[in-house]
């Protein structure tokens, strides 16, 4: 038997046609022809490299041992499409419309373009799917082991197979992966041979199936007969377990770098979407319709203890069908190589793009030379990728032995890249979603998944069975696969109960209290609402009328000469004599770019739109642009706000200088006028004591009158520094009152006597000594003083020829009020404020007052509770003088 | 040759003291006490001095002496002032408007008994 020969010749045959078909297309596509090959139908068949040979022989196997649990794999994706097509729709427009070139660029791309971000979504995935190659090439080995069993030539080695088989696929990869650098990263030709690889693999599983059913069992009816009474048969659920390995399969299906691959970046139509939506799911169901055959006709047929997982090759061995035996290797590796190809080309354009260049251009600053070829620079950085993740992927296949281990590794990568889900669907979703949120989860995500389930999966070697067992440092309730004290669940719902719990809940948390920067924002915008961004700006065409409008506008946003140059250089670039460009597509886009500087980029696409009239203003625009504009109001009544306090500020201040020159300048007076006070009646007092002390023929008369001008002056001195000192003693506020009780009739009597005592001027007092009975409780020297200067103001300045002072008292709601009313002239109104002011005298006082007499009498009534007024309008000079009544004060 | 000398000062003892000094020199003092019209009273009794106080009512010395030196022939006329505010400003001041001899009270009789017979020698001189 020469069947491990053939089978190498098929081998080798398959990819060289695999190889043939890849190079036509990409021809095809080059040369504008074979619209066919971006069918609806090659997209569908292209997703389905979900199913990967994991799937292809892994699901017998998994039916063979747990039942029906398989279905879940199938179930996840199968759900997505059918139920949230209108994400994955989102998903890819948001793709397209951002150009992004892998799953790690979008996340990064909605986060403000973070490359921290990028490399840990990188990280995350390389981690996850070096084991997913491992798998595949196991599965190779597997499947080619059977057959060298079979062979007596014993050519077959495993190892070198291997490595033959891994580096044939890097070759593979590496040739259609990275021919060119399309700005939009398609394969024409590598999508096409998947999706022939598809075709295959169904086929050969459908071959295998049918083959089983009608060849072995004998019909449909027999075949039921013998599911019933098999253990698969019977309905066996564990609810947790299906439930996440449901959400796991569904999560995984979004999130995985291959599926992104084909599902996002290869995708040219979105409305692809729409066929996928059902026929994707019919692929799955026809990848499974034969499964569960499958595993009860190899339970029954094959010998104890053979691997479940090869029935597929090894049932129609076991009845010589040799050649359909081929045929279903040969699907199981298209599933393989299928799976290998897509991922390394998506993991190298993650690994280049994101840790080598951005190293690369790191080391090439300041050299200036990074003009040069950086595309070739960028196609070698994904063949060294590729040739390093295929490395990385045997290597991890040799260690790890091929043993059973790498069974469980599928379900292992789905969980891991799941981690990806929340960022994923919140920064889709949710435009509050910040950079440090999606960092924070993805990181607690991340951990939680190495910790609980990677290394505990990898066995003693990695994490120690202590820990396993008692936790960390003892500490139980650390236990990987026991967190918290819950035990005894599944370790896989384990896993990804606390990880994809936590995850989204550190994303939620960090991303409400942390905020995002400008570019954040405009990407969460974009990526949020980007329904209304993406395809809009395109479809701008508007006429050179609409020009003059969207002039106008662009005057009143940036202001009119800004706007002018900026219109002017667009209607130069367009080669145009006029002021006015043509408004073309790319003139719109960059006014809106230029205007969303200064308005926000919601509001300049809302602005223009409505100008060019390419598409009306959504609620959600609306909606964008009261957003803007709420927080450029709240940022404006701020800075109104800043600006009152600042004004207030220089107001209290302008007003505390001018108090301050004010009082300044009073000083100066005051002292000027104490000087002058002071330095008159020394002048004479030192005049006349030299006059007498020099000449010696003085009569005795001038003696007698020198002596007496002498006299009057030094009481004049003396007089003056009793007011001065009188008043700094009131103004301090050291006064101590001397309280009494008495009448006013009292204190007004005693007044009168002392101030007409001594003198000759003659001045009439009339009084009503009725009203005067009132009590008094206060400082009855100070009130005293308070009547003796008035009256003895008006006995100086009264210019009547008979003087007469009206003295007249009312009680007034509680208020003693005394009024001082002269027949006089009384006081010019534009001095009456002035009466009270120091040294204010009115007229001029040759009987010696400095003029401080009224304002002491301001400053004791003021310490006595009461006031003292000019009252206008009365015959002569008047003044009033209140305070509060005995009885109420006390009442106090 | 009599000498005249006007005194505006509104302070009655200090004008009293003065005219006493200067009636013993030779002089005849005349005095004025309003600061109003003080201009038009130099003007009228034509002095061969005058000894100008500054707080005047009615019309600061200060404003007096510079009314008085826009006048046609009066630039040359001795002025003597008088203050009792005693602050430096007032002497700048004075001498700003033309004063040719300025004394802050209170003041000793020889020095005004000097000040007056130098200036009154000062403009004979020329």
């Amino acid at each position: 038997m020469a069947t491990l020969n053939v089978l190498i010749l098929v081998c080798l045959g398959y990819v060289v046609l695999l190889f043939g078909v890849a190079f036509a297309a990409d021809r095809m596509a080059v040369a504008g022809r074979g619209k066919w090959l971006r069918s609806p139908l090659i997209y569908t068949l292209s997703l389905s490299i979900y199913c990967t040979a994991w799937t292809f022989y892994g699901a017998v196997g998994n039916a063979a041992r747990s039942g029906l649990e398989f279905v879940t794999i199938y179930l996840g994706p199968t759900l997505v499409m059918i139920s949230w097509w209108w994400g994955l729709r989102k998903l890819v427009r948001v793709g397209r419309s951002q150009r992004v070139t892998s799953i790690a660029d979008l996340i990064s791309s909605r986060y403000g373009k973070s490359n921290t971000l990028a490399i840990c979504v990188t990280i995350l995935a390389v981690l996850g799917g070096t084991p997913y190659i491992a798998l595949q090439l196991q599965s190779i080995t597997l499947s080619f082991s059977i057959f060298a069993e079979a062979d007596s030539s014993g050519l077959y080695r495993e190892g070198s197979s291997v490595f033959w088989v891994a580096a044939g696929l890097a070759v593979f990869a590496i040739l259609f992966g990275t021919r060119n650098l399309d700005v939009n990263e398609r394969h024409h030709g590598v999508v096409t041979a998947i999706a022939l690889e598809s075709v295959v693999k169904l086929f050969a599983l459908l071959a295998v199936g049918i083959f089983v059913v009608w060849g072995i069992a004998g019909g449909v009816g027999p075949m039921m007969d013998r599911i019933d009474a098999s253990e698969i048969g019977q309905w066996n659920v564990d609810a947790g377990r299906w439930t996440t390995i449901t959400f796991l399969s569904a999560a995984a299906f979004v999130c995985l770098p291959r599926m992104f691959q084909v599902m996002v970046v290869e995708n040219d139509d979105e409305g692809h979407l729409r066929t996928a939506a059902w026929a994707f799911p019919l692929y799955l169901l026809l990848m499974s319709l034969f499964v569960v055959p499958i595993a009860v006709i190899g339970l029954d047929l094959m010998p104890e203890g053979s691997n479940p997982d090869l029935f597929v090759l090894t049932v129609p061995l076991s009845q010589g069908n040799e050649w359909l035996a081929m045929l279903s290797f040969i699907g199981g590796f298209s599933s393989a190589t299928s799976m290998v190809i897509v991922t390394a080309m998506a993991l190298s354009t993650m690994v280049s793009n994101h840790v080598v260049m951005p190293i690369w251009l790191s080391t090439q600053e300041g050299s200036g030379s990074v003009s040069g070829d950086v595309r070739n620079i960028v196609l070698m950085a994904r063949r060294v990728s590729i040739a390093v993740i295929m490395g990385l992927g045997y290597f991890y296949f040799h260690l790890s032995g091929g043993g059973a281990a790498l069974a469980s590794i599928g379900l292992v990568a789905f969980a891991g890249i799941s981690q990806i889900l929340p960022a994923l669907v919140g920064g889709l979703f949710w435009r509050g979603a910040t950079r440090t949120g999606a960092l924070i989860g993805l990181s607690v995500g991340f951990f939680l998944w190495i910790y609980t389930l990677l290394l505990p999966g990898m066995g003693g070697g990695v994490m120690p069975a202590s820990v396993l067992e008692n936790g960390p440092f003892g500490w139980g309730w650390l236990r990987p696969q026991a967190l918290f004290g819950i035990d005894g669940i599944d370790p896989m719902v384990h896993t990804i109960m606390w990880s994809l719990s936590l995850n989204t809940i550190a994303f939620c948390v960090a991303s409400l209290l942390s905020f995002p920067s400008p570019l954040e924002r405009l990407q969460g915008a974009q990526f949020v609402n980007v329904f209304d961004h993406s395809v809009a700006p395109q479809g701008w065409t508007g006429s050179v009328g609409q020009s003059e409008d969207l002039m106008i506008m662009t005057q009143r946003i940036l202001g009119t000469i800004p706007a002018q140059v900026f219109f002017q250089a667009e209607a130069l670039k367009q080669g145009g004599r006029g002021r006015l460009p043509e408004p073309t597509p790319g003139f719109l886009v960059r006014l809106e770019r230029e205007l969303s500087g200064s308005v926000g980029a919601a509001t300049a696409h809302a602005m223009v739109g409505q100008i060019v009239g390419g598409s009306s203003v959504s609620v959600e625009d609306l909606l964008a642009v009261a957003d803007e504009s709420a927080q450029l109001l709240e940022y404006s009544g701020q800075m109104e706000a800043k600006s009152a306090e600042l004004s207030r500020t220089a107001r209290q201040l302008r007003e505390a200088n001018e108090k301050l020159t004010q009082i300044s300048m009073q000083k100066d007076a005051f002292l000027g006028q104490v000087s002058h006070e002071l330095r008159t009646p020394m002048t004479s007092i030192r005049a006349f004591s030299e006059i007498m002390r020099d000449t010696e023929e003085l009569s005795a008369e001038e003696k007698t009158r020198y002596a007496a001008i002498i006299h009057d002056e030094a009481l004049r001195l003396t007089r003056l520094l009793d007011d001065l000192l009188d008043l700094s003693v009131l103004e301090s506020g050291q006064v101590s009152l001397n309280l009494g009780d008495s009448t006013l009739r009292t204190v007004l009597d005693r007044a009168i006597s002392t101030a007409l005592a001594g003198t000759d001027r003659k001045l009439e007092i009339r009084r009503s000594l009725t009203s005067e009975r009132m009590p008094l409780q206060t400082d009855l020297d100070r009130l005293g003083q308070v009547f003796i200067n008035l009256i003895s103001n008006a006995q100086k300045y009264c210019d009547a020829p008979d003087p007469i002072l009206t003295i007249s008292a009312h009680d007034v709601g509680g208020q003693v009020v005394i009024d001082f009313i002269d027949n006089g002239s009384g006081i010019p109104p534009e001095a009456q404020s002035m009466v009270f002011e120091k040294f204010a005298r009115v007229g001029f006082d040759k009987a010696g007052g400095a003029g401080l007499g009224l304002a002491i009498c301001r400053e004791i009534m003021q310490r006595l509770g009461g006031e003292i007024s000019y009252l206008p309008g009365q015959a002569g000079a008047a003044f009033r003088v209140s305070l509060p009544l005995a009885h109420k004060q006390a009442a106090q | 040759m009599s000498r005249k000398v006007l005194l505006i000062e509104d302070e009655p003892n200090i004008t009293e003291a003065i005219r006493f000094l200067l009636t013993r020199e030779g002089w005849q003092v005349e005095t004025h006490a309003e600061g109003v019209d003080a201009v038009q009273v130099i003007v009228a009794e034509n002095p061969d001095l005058v000894i100008l106080d500054v707080m005047l009512p009615g019309k600061s010395g200060m404003d007096i002496l510079r009314d008085l030196r826009e006048l046609e022939g009066m630039k040359g006329l001795p002025v003597l002032m008088l203050t009792a505010r005693g602050q430096s400003r007032d002497r700048e001041m004075a001498e700003q408007a033309g004063v040719s001899r300025f004394m802050t009270k209170p003041f000793s009789n020889t020095e005004v008994l000097t000040a007056v017979r130098d200036l009154h020698a000062q403009a004979s001189r020329s």
